[in-house]
């Protein structure tokens, strides 16, 4: 294949205070693909996301990741994800007070504003919220409640699915998305992926969980270890990691 | 209990950038004014008194509280750097010219003045129809005009300026006035007490659920003058009525003083919201000019299940320093106090309430959110005092901080004084900051740090916006973004 990556990152070197956690990470992601980034706890795999993102915490000091040919290192984090990047966190923090449909409608009307498209106002949004909510499970009550103020676990991934399907991404990180969803939640998250993918959203998706991973049907799969890039190769790459686990990678 | 955050590196740049947004309502409306020459002694209250063709009880009585104040000093007491004041340099009486004559109705007032409370956005014409709001716009030293005056009168509710209620209703303001807030009080309730030319006066009959919400409008206008008006509020049995006050300033180098008494009495049954958004120039970046806010507000719930609630917006001034407080002297009374303060740039805030309760089974909540940007200093100050007869009292404290950026300071000083063993007094306070993280979960959904600050902000204070009249949350919520917008980066 070779049509031009969405993302194109080229040694991507990420401090956090004093400590190197990424030494030099490379990867071009295509249109529409999908790439299962695994490796042992402490391997860089969240590190990639944060630094994608632009966390203020994590120091890009060598490298680019090009998103469309922009360079994302180059930006503040809300024009990141205006560019089209989305992370999905891990714990997605609350925000107390505030609603989630106001939160969402927010956030939403930042990034088509960033595209020149109007913004949508209360009563559509809370149409199309709706509607997203039901397709990931997700009662619509959750919507005017304050943003994951007491959700579960998995409500908090819902919530994160909710976002990445009204916000359209170009490239989308996904950390850990399976923790805490129960089976319903993953089929969901199957679905979604596959339907986004179908649209061209391209998916870096960091699980152990290889059940998922198969569903997903990735093009890639990345071993990271010590913050490089160890290893690559395809399913069977997933599949030898979950029957043997990394130590044996190591050796 | 108090608490200050060391700095923080990576938005710190940012922050300072952020923190420097013009004051939106710093201009001057140039109309001729006449002022009585600076100074304050008998002759100056003689003058007042005649301008006003006050009646005798009055001159008597302003007369007794510039002899108080006299034998009083400056308090300093408080959380608060205070530049001295000299109280001889300002003027204590201050009309736009044109208004000499008295204008019949809003035909006949300055367009000029009518245009400052459309920059302001003061719904005094049209928009206060539609927004079924009668508004008593307090322009320096005289009300303006007062709107919806008539429908009021149908129903027996009296609106009206405070000059109007003492030429037409004396014998009210006669019985009621310092009837809260005695003139010995304080030193700024004293000085008000003697030389006080405006304000509002509300009275609701027997009965009667006032049918729109009253609203006034204040605003200091005359260079060197100090604003001193006085609000009185009287709810007879089984009535309610919710009051809205919205403050605003021009912008000039000098410290202006604003010393208010607000004074509410609420009967048996009675029921008297009293809403407050206060958005004085608060002086520029580095401290100079803007308003300090001495004001005396207490309300009185005599009756039996009488209930006063304070709600109040407090996002300007140079130092703002008052208290609005209940006196829970009816059995089965309540007051409740909801208030926001920010603070920003070199802007002080020494805000709080005082909850007395005396009569039987009374109870008392309280809800504060201070929110601290920039080098400013925000003090939340209460008391809850339980009486011995007062059996069965309860209150609750909810007490929390919010701090943007780290040369800010957030301090509590919540006092108990109870003489009853089975009182119930429970204080919650919480210190956080915009955490980061939030900041960063928002940034990375394509919200840019002002309007996350905004959203945050704003989801800090719903439990208290929640409480404020329907059009008057929109603005509040709009001036909370305004005045912090910025604060972080």
């Amino acid at each position: 294949m070779t049509t031009t990556p969405v993302l194109q990152v080229r040694d991507l070197r990420v401090e956090i205070g004093e400590r190197t956690v990424l030494q030099s990470v490379s990867l071009d992601v295509q249109p529409g693909s999908l790439v299962v980034l695994m490796g042992a706890n402490g391997s860089g795999k969240s590190t990639l996301g944060m630094a994608l993102a632009g966390h203020p915490s994590y120091h890009v000091t060598a490298g680019q990741a090009l998103l469309n040919g922009k360079d994302l290192v180059q930006l503040p984090a809300h024009e990141r994800a205006r560019a089209g990047f989305f992370l999905s966190f891990q714990s997605p923090p609350d925000i107390p007070g505030v609603k989630n449909n106001l939160f969402i409608r927010t956030a939403l009307n930042a990034v088509r504003e960033s595209r020149d498209e109007t913004p949508l106002d209360a009563f559509d949004f809370l149409n199309s919220a709706k509607q997203g909510a039901k397709e990931l499970g997700m009662p619509a009550a959750m919507l005017g409640r304050p943003v994951n103020e007491g959700f579960s676990g998995g409500e908090r991934k819902r919530n994160e699915l909710l976002q990445l399907t009204l916000l359209q991404p170009r490239v989308a990180l996904l950390d850990e998305i399976d923790s805490g969803l129960d089976v319903d939640g993953v089929r969901a998250v199957v679905e979604l992926v596959q339907r986004m993918r179908a649209q061209g959203t391209a998916f870096i998706v960091v699980s152990h969980y290889l059940q998922m991973i198969e569903s997903l049907q990735p093009d890639q799969v990345l071993r990271l270890d010590q913050g490089r890039i160890a290893e690559s190769g395809d399913l069977a790459l997933a599949r030898s990691i979950a029957e043997t686990g990394f130590a044996r990678a190591k050796a | 209990m108090t608490s200050s955050i060391s700095p923080d590196k990576p938005q710190e740049e940012a922050l300072n950038q952020a923190l420097q947004r013009p004051y939106q309502h710093g201009f001057v409306t140039d109309i001729e004014s006449e002022s009585l020459p600076p100074g304050l002694d008998e002759s100056t209250i003689r003058a007042i008194s005649r301008i006003k063709k006050e009646p005798e009880f009055l001159l008597n009585w302003r007369l007794a509280a510039l002899k108080r104040w006299q034998g009083m000093t400056l308090p300093e007491w408080a959380r608060l750097q205070i530049a001295p004041i000299d109280l001889q340099a300002l003027s204590y009486y201050s009309a736009p010219k044109s208004l000499k004559d008295k204008p019949k109705s809003l035909d006949d007032v300055d367009p000029k003045l009518l245009e400052t409370y459309e920059k302001l956005g003061v719904p005094l014409h049209e928009r206060a129809k539609l927004a079924g709001v009668a508004v008593d716009a307090v322009f320096d030293s005289v009300s303006v005009g007062t709107t919806f005056r008539q429908q009021l009168a149908d129903v027996g509710v009296i609106f009206c300026s405070f000059s109007h209620a003492v030429q037409n209703h004396p014998e009210l303001v006669e019985k009621y006035l310092g009837s809260v807030v005695p003139q010995s009080d304080n030193y700024y309730a004293a000085l008000n007490s003697a030389v006080f030319s405006d304000g509002s006066f509300v009275y609701i009959p027997k009965g009667v659920k006032c049918p729109m919400e009253l609203s006034s409008y204040f605003r200091i206008n005359a260079q060197g003058t100090g604003q001193f008006e006085r609000t009185l509020i009287i709810a007879e049995e089984g009535s309610e009525v919710s009051y809205l006050e919205g403050c605003t300033a021009p912008q000039r180098d000098e410290n202006q003083l604003h010393a208010a008494v607000v004074e509410l009495i609420a009967h048996d049954d009675a029921y008297i919201k009293y809403s407050t958004v206060q958005n004085w120039y608060p002086g520029d970046e580095n401290g100079v000019g803007g308003i300090y806010n001495f004001v005396t507000k207490r309300g009185l719930a005599a009756g039996k299940r009488s209930r006063i609630a304070w709600t109040q917006i407090e996002t300007g001034s140079a130092i703002t320093w008052k208290y609005p407080s209940c006196v829970l002297r009816g059995d089965d009374s309540s007051g409740e106090f909801y208030s926001i303060a920010v603070s920003n740039h070199r802007q002080q805030a020494d805000t709080g309430t005082k909850m007395i309760h005396i009569g039987k089974n009374t109870t008392s909540r309280i809800v504060s959110k201070g929110i601290s940007a920039g080098h400013a200093q925000n003090s939340y100050r209460g008391l809850v005092r339980i009486n011995t007869g007062a059996e069965g009292a309860q209150n609750h404290t909810q007490c929390d901080s919010l701090l943007i950026g780290g040369h800010c300071g957030a301090h509590t000083f919540p006092y108990v004084d109870t003489a009853r063993s089975d009182a119930m007094v429970e204080h919650e306070a919480t210190t956080t900051r915009i955490s980061e993280e939030r900041l960063f979960y928002c940034q990375q959904r394509g919200i840019d740090p002002e309007e996350a600050t905004s959203l945050i902000v704003g989801g800090f204070c719903q439990a208290v916006l929640e409480e404020l009249p329907m059009e008057f949350a929109l603005e509040a919520k709009a001036l909370l973004a305004v005045s912090l917008e910025g604060a972080v980066g």
